[in-house]
């Protein structure tokens, strides 16, 4: 069972968390994802709300259906990519958003980083 | 979609202390196929006496219930699924018994799927149902009703009194076992621990419906669990 947050739309979240899949390389373009059914049961969750998040990621494109062999991921590389380029953007958004909170300036905010990358 | 069950203007009343005491007045709703719903209420609410209604032990003082176009009665139980608050199998009796007994009764039981879930859980056949625990006499029971390939499923409490990984093997067991053509109404108490497999829920309070929502819209329009907002409307 997925760990899902109680307070946003499931659907949603799982489709977050293929994309997330998708975007480490757990799945790779072309690849064949499971049925929604086997994919239901793996989350925990009902198939309908399944269904939705995996018609939402039709939607953006990142996956596809045939009608004979099921959903892949697409093909297309450079769709994968922005998809990357996108979380990694939303992820610094929220990370500086969050130091900015806590009143740290850019330059102290860059220094942190290269302090961390330089500890690696 | 289809309209599975369609309850329109039930009232069900009893007598006590000399005066007509209303559960139901005019209540309506109807359930489409393909379905997991939540029934959620508070103690007294009218969800088991709804859930009896439906199953025909008791009967709507005004108005009808349709479930699959029949009143309750022997059609609907050949398609309704029921699996109540307290066992009704018998303690004395094997779990093969049970398996023979339902077979027997049910036209719609598939033996083979029973026996598959039973041996995926380690249960024995052999094993008396007195000689099981708690949580393993419900897992068979709902084994039991789950393996009914019916049309409604109507579940009063399948997870209360068993542990936490009971819980998720029973949510497990329900969402691969109902297939598109059927409906499923779960009512309970514990609804953090449900809230991932339903669809749709609906909040009745006091006889009356008080909010029918597909779970993603609540969760959307208020930013909040099921169980929240279930708090929240109920607040004592």
């Amino acid at each position: 069972m997925w760990d899902l947050e109680a307070n946003r739309p499931i659907y949603l979240q799982i489709a977050e968390r293929i994309e997330l899949q998708i975007c480490s390389g757990e799945y790779q373009a072309g690849d064949k994802i499971s049925s929604v059914r086997e994919l239901a049961q793996e989350a925990g969750v009902n198939p309908n709300t399944m269904q939705r998040a995996l018609q939402e990621l039709e939607r953006k494109g990142i996956i596809v259906t045939f009608r004979t062999s099921g959903r892949t991921v697409t093909e297309d590389k450079e769709r994968i990519r922005d998809l990357r380029n996108h979380m990694a953007r939303e992820q610094i958004q929220d990370f500086l958003k969050k130091m900015k909170e806590m009143g740290f300036e850019k330059e102290e905010i860059l220094e942190f980083i290269r302090e961390e990358k330089g500890e690696e | 979609m289809e309209d599975l069950i369609v309850i329109k203007d039930l009232s069900y009343t009893y007598h006590s202390y000399r005066k007509e005491n209303y559960v139901f007045d005019e209540f309506n709703i109807s359930f489409t196929k393909g379905k997991v719903v939540g029934l959620l209420g508070p103690n007294g609410s009218g969800k088991s006496t709804l859930i009896k209604l439906m199953n025909g032990l008791l009967s709507p003082t005004k108005g009808e219930i349709l479930i699959h176009g029949h009143k309750p009665g022997v059609e609907t139980k050949a398609v309704v699924s029921y699996l109540p608050e307290r066992t009704y199998l018998q303690a004395g009796k094997t779990v093969k018994q049970m398996l023979d007994y339902f077979e027997d009764f049910y036209q719609d039981f598939d033996k083979g799927r029973a026996r598959q879930m039973l041996q995926n859980l380690g249960i024995d056949e052999k094993a008396p149902l007195k000689t099981l625990s708690k949580g393993t006499r419900e897992k068979v029971q709902l084994i039991l009703v789950m393996s009914r390939r019916a049309l409604v499923y109507i579940l009063d409490e399948p997870i209360a009194g068993v542990d936490p990984a009971a819980r998720d093997y029973i949510i497990r067991t329900i969402i691969q076992n109902y297939n598109e053509e059927a409906v499923v109404l779960l009512a309970t108490h514990l609804i953090t621990d449900v809230e991932s497999i339903l669809d749709e829920v609906v909040f009745i309070k006091n006889g009356k419906v008080i909010l029918q929502s597909s779970v993603d819209e609540v969760r959307e329009t208020h930013h909040k669990s099921i169980d929240a907002y279930f708090r929240e409307v109920f607040a004592c």
